[in-house]
């Protein structure tokens, strides 16, 4: 079934993989998120994120439901951190299992975009010289 | 009535709390709403057409709201 999650504990992208890998899928299609460590030249040493909480997981949810009916596979899964992230940490998983690959290609973009432009997500980016500053997807 | 409106990140820092009261009258929308929020010592740093939710879905400027909602002013999203 398509399942969204939000928490503090380090992702585990492998076991995302194995929750959406099953007979009936002929390919899995995982993207993972992590802390890059610069943003518009400025060397970044973390990332606070924080969400609206409740909102950011009914809105995951309803994302991860939209593509799993119309993609045609209830494989679908994403979990995003919140809290403080050191560089390379995931900050994102999101795992598809499709009969196809066009089919799990397709689902597992529609999910990282579709979160990205409109769960209710905020992060803080830390720099080397100690400031911060918040940041947002229009941004980049 | 009064409504209480969630606010978030750069929006909490101005307003100096992640929540406010606001009083409004009934049959009020949420653009009265928004308008006592940023009428707040710092609200001017709100845009004066932010995302807005109600109940946890996005809402528009024109939607009613009741004493119980939950509002909320969103931030530009940075998911991902």
């Amino acid at each position: 079934m398509p399942r969204a999650a939000l928490g503090l504990a380090p992702l585990d992208p492998a076991r995302l993989l194995a929750e959406v890998t099953r007979p009936a899928n002929g390919a899995e299609a995982l993207f993972v998120g992590t802390v890059r460590e610069q943003n518009t030249g400025r060397p970044v040493t973390g990332i606070d994120y924080s969400a609206y909480d409740a909102m950011a997981l009914a809105e995951l949810s309803r994302i991860v439901e939209a593509v799993a009916a119309e993609h045609g596979t209830p494989d679908v899964v994403c979990e995003h951190r919140v809290g403080t992230l050191a560089v390379g940490e995931a900050s994102v998983v999101v795992a598809v299992g499709h009969p196809r690959r066009d089919g799990a290609f397709a689902a597992c973009r529609a999910v990282i975009e579709a979160l990205k432009a409109r769960v209710p997500i905020f992060k803080q980016e830390h720099y080397v010289d100690g400031t911060r500053e918040w940041v947002h997807n229009g941004q980049r | 009535m009064t409504v209480t409106v969630l606010v978030f990140a750069a929006y909490a820092e101005a307003l100096g709390a992640p929540e406010v009261s606001v009083t409004v009258p009934a049959g009020s929308t949420i653009a009265d709403v928004l308008a006592e929020v940023r009428a707040l010592p710092g609200g001017t740093r709100i845009p004066e057409v932010p995302l807005l939710a109600r109940n946890q879905r996005y809402a528009a400027l024109s939607d009613p709201v009741e004493a119980a909602d939950e509002i909320a002013v969103i931030p530009p999203v940075a998911g991902g």
